[in-house]
């Protein structure tokens, strides 16, 4: 009897053993939490963020990446050669590299994947980073020659976006909901709605990633958000969407928080095109009217950092020019005058639905009544400011984050919404486009940003922040956002 | 009898199809078009057309139209334009949640509040009745969404017995589906356990009044014996018919719980595809919905019918 519970309780202890024993093991999952959920897997078809949050690099593999600080590192192709006229680029590809499928990966597939993207009827959401592209030759299955119509600088960043990743014909059709591609992550599962669970790639060409496991967790409510880190279901959020919590957080020694920078330039777009801000002085009194770190306290809790041009204060080209037009009201107000409004302005500003934008305005709004710019705020949808706003120039004055990478180009389209017309800006773009050498197109970038500075083109107010809070035991994770992406590769649990 | 229920049957009918119309209408009215929000800010021309042609929405509006009803008609949904999968698929993912969530709420509100409102008009004014009231008035006061955080606060964060939202899933078993879909239905069923006792106690009250109750009691039917067999049953037409209401209701309150808990369920699949102008799922769900108050509607009639015997003669209806 004794003898018969004695081993009863060894046989429990033993199993409370051997429960216990995998928990202390080397965790090699994660479970990530996204605010919003992908419509689909195929970065070549649709411009959601949520869609590279997901798959950047984990499933997708350009023939570029770029890496957590923004720059360009080779990845299928694993270097290349420049002619001296800047046209023709030698890609050589690596070797060995398999498909999630298991078909091998070569030229062909670059090919395909490229005339794909560039088809009349393609849907490609970027479809102009093709445009550049003259000639594509495969002079064998390692080698893609591309010929360019005119010398193209960002060509080997621009091959790093998600839309130009390299996808196979035989599954192609069939990446927003089964994605194949070349990355160190396969597609597992998705529940619609809750879950994107991705494994690791026993197969992979390149080094083999620690995590074996990858669960995307969609949670779009902030505070289930701030519930779900607290409850431990979630390890790690890459973009916190709760910044009044992010104080709690760091405060509580099992949490990492790390406020980073993103690519969202967040501005007060104005329309040049509309009296009376077709007018330099009105504009530049709009940029005296601005306290950007009033702004950045009242509406983002202090997260962000103001900028003064149209330009990433992480890149190696950013200029400061914050101090270009000081917060001064009654320079300002004096401004108003002499163009003629001393009386002041009214004037609407469209606002669509993020935080930054329906807190900011509010701010905007106040701090530009002080010089006699009464505002009229309209609240508006992400559907209707697309339509209204940006396709229709419909609008006086409007907030809105640019969060696309490297985009200062905009300011050179003609049928843009701010309505910005300046050959001399678009000069410079055309020399940087021509331009290889990476300190001189540096250079060139640093002009454009003083150009736009001074023509007070838009109030710039300030980069958005990328708020991440994750377990204090995880590391690898990205602190910046050149891209949207949640780069997985180097992200493992500490000992 | 008969007559009445094809008479409900036809007023169905004819509800659904002005309700198709008048969706399909309203869409077309709303600013936004599904293109430029699947391609974001920075597609051509060119690019839209393409994808608005891969859409179908360069056709003419009738033509759209009819060819949306006539999918319906056939059990065919459409497919959605961001997910690019069949509408029906995406709804029956989400009825999975949705539907025992729905069901749960319901049967723990009535566990709760049948018995609690008759309690309260049994013991009328009394320190059981004054007790349940407070509770049922807090009940209704409280906002359901401030309910479930507190709930995440203290079964989630606090104690973990609970995860604070998500859904576990059927393929694991019942248990772990359960246990993710049970602080939502509490959520969910406390303000509607509230309206229902109070909708209970003063119907029950009511009907203690009348003469038939009156008169079994003369006969010497022991007073509970009389609450049973002749108040409650009379006294169940009302609460059945907010029940009917609040089924309706709970579609609303499901899209704010299922935020709170973010879990997979048809209200925020609709959140989600209003937020996208993915119209047709929008559509296809919004008549769906409507089908099913109206069938709820249909079936509370029928319960009418059943309990109340006068009714089946037609001689109120």
């Amino acid at each position: 009897m004794d003898m018969r519970r004695l081993g009863l309780i060894a046989a429990l202890a033993l199993a409370a053993a051997s429960i216990v024993a995998p928990a202390a093991a080397q965790r090699t999952d994660i479970t990530m939490g996204m605010v919003l959920e992908p419509p689909h897997l195929d970065p070549t078809a649709g411009a959601a963020a949520a869609i590279r949050e997901v798959g950047y690099r984990n499933i997708f593999e350009g023939l570029t990446r770029i890496d957590r600080n923004g720059a360009v590192q080779p990845l299928l192709a694993r270097d290349w050669e420049i002619s001296d006229d800047g046209l023709v680029y030698t890609f050589h590809l690596q070797e060995g590299v398999k498909f999630h499928d298991g078909s091998p990966m070569t030229s062909a597939d670059v090919a395909f994947s490229f005339k794909r993207a560039m088809a009349e009827d393609s849907v490609n959401a970027q479809k102009q980073l093709f445009e550049p592209i003259e000639k594509l030759e495969t002079p064998d299955d390692h080698t893609v020659v591309i010929t360019l119509k005119r010398p193209t600088g960002h060509f080997p960043f621009n091959l790093g976006w998600g839309d130009m990743v390299i996808v196979s014909p035989a599954s192609a059709d069939t990446n927003k909901t089964r994605p194949i591609g070349t990355g160190p992550f396969r597609f597992a599962e998705w529940v619609p709605g809750d879950r994107i669970v991705l494994t690791r790639n026993p197969d992979y060409w390149g080094e083999p990633v620690a995590l074996e496991r990858a669960t995307f967790k969609i949670i779009p409510d902030p505070a289930a958000a701030v519930a779900a880190m607290m409850a431990g279901d979630v390890d790690a959020f890459a973009n916190f969407p709760a910044p009044e919590a992010i104080p709690q957080f760091e405060a509580d020694p099992r949490f990492t928080v790390v406020i980073g920078s993103t690519e969202g330039e967040t501005i007060l777009a104005i329309n040049n095109g509309r009296p009376p801000f077709d007018d330099l002085k009105v504009r530049q009194a709009i940029a005296h009217a601005i306290d950007r770190q009033a702004i950045i306290e009242g509406a983002m809790f202090g997260l962000g950092t103001p900028i003064g041009s149209h330009f990433a204060p992480h890149h190696p080209a950013y200029v400061d020019l914050t101090g270009v037009y000081p917060y001064d009201p009654a320079k300002a107000k004096a401004l108003l005058a002499e163009a003629g409004h001393a009386d002041g302005i009214k004037a609407t500003l469209k606002l669509p639905p993020p935080s930054y934008a329906r807190r900011g305005g509010e701010v905007i709004a106040e701090q530009l009544r002080q010089v006699g710019i009464d505002l009229e705020i309209i609240p508006v949808e992400w559907a209707q400011w697309l339509e209204q706003v940006f396709r229709g120039k419909d609008y006086d004055l409007t907030i809105v984050s640019h969060t696309e990478p490297m985009d200062i180009e905009i300011y050179g389209r003609d049928d843009y919404y701010f309505n910005y017309h300046n050959p001399a800006f678009r000069e410079v773009l055309d020399r940087l486009a021509a331009e290889t050498d990476t300190q001189k197109r540096y250079a060139l970038m640093g002009e454009a940003q003083k150009i736009l500075a001074a023509d007070a083109v838009n109030a710039f107010l300030f980069q958005l922040a990328k708020a991440g809070v994750w377990d204090a035991r995880l590391e690898g994770l990205w602190e910046n956002s050149p891209i949207p992406a949640n780069d997985l590769t180097e992200v493992r649990w500490k000992e | 009898m008969f007559r009445l229920i094809a008479q409900r049957l036809v007023a169905l009918v004819a509800t659904l199809f002005a309700a198709s119309l008048v969706v399909f209408l309203v869409m077309q009215v709303l600013p936004g078009d599904p293109a430029t929000i699947i391609l974001g800010v920075g597609a051509r021309d060119d690019t839209l057309a393409a994808l608005r042609q891969q859409l179908g929405l360069d056709r003419p509006l009738i033509v759209q139209y009819l060819a949306w009803v006539g999918g319906l008609l056939s059990g065919d949904l459409g497919t959605s334009y961001t997910y690019s999968r069949p509408v029906s698929e995406l709804v029956l993912q989400r009825l999975n949640v949705s539907l025992p969530l729905a069901l749960m709420a319901i049967a723990l509100s009535t566990a709760i509040a049948i018995p609690c409102g008759v309690l309260a008009a049994a013991r009328r004014n009394r320190a059981a009745d004054i007790g349940v009231s407070a509770l049922a008035q807090i009940g209704i006061a409280i906002p359901n969404f401030w309910f479930a955080m507190l709930l995440i606060l203290l079964f989630s964060i606090h104690l973990g017995w609970f995860p604070a939202g998500g859904f576990a899933g059927w393929d694991g078993g019942l248990i772990p589906g359960l246990r993710s879909l049970l602080l939502p239905a509490v959520a969910l069923a406390l303000p509607q356990a509230a309206i229902l006792t109070r909708v209970t106690r003063s119907s029950v009250l009511e009907v203690l009044g009348e003469d038939h109750v009156r008169t079994a009691r003369a006969k010497g039917l022991t007073r509970s014996a009389a609450l049973w067999r002749h108040a409650v049953r009379n006294a169940l037409i009302p609460v059945v018919t907010i029940m009917g209401l609040q089924f309706s209701f709970l579609v609303a309150g499901t899209i704010v719980i299922e935020n709170v808990f973010y879990l997979p369920g048809l209200g925020r699949l609709l959140f989600q595809a209003i937020a996208q102008r993915d119209l047709i799922v929008v559509q296809s769900l919004v008549v769906l919905l409507a089908g099913f108050v109206v069938v709820v509607n249909f079936l509370v009639d029928l319960a009418y019918l059943s309990i109340d015997p006068r009714l089946r003669s037609g001689r109120h209806g």
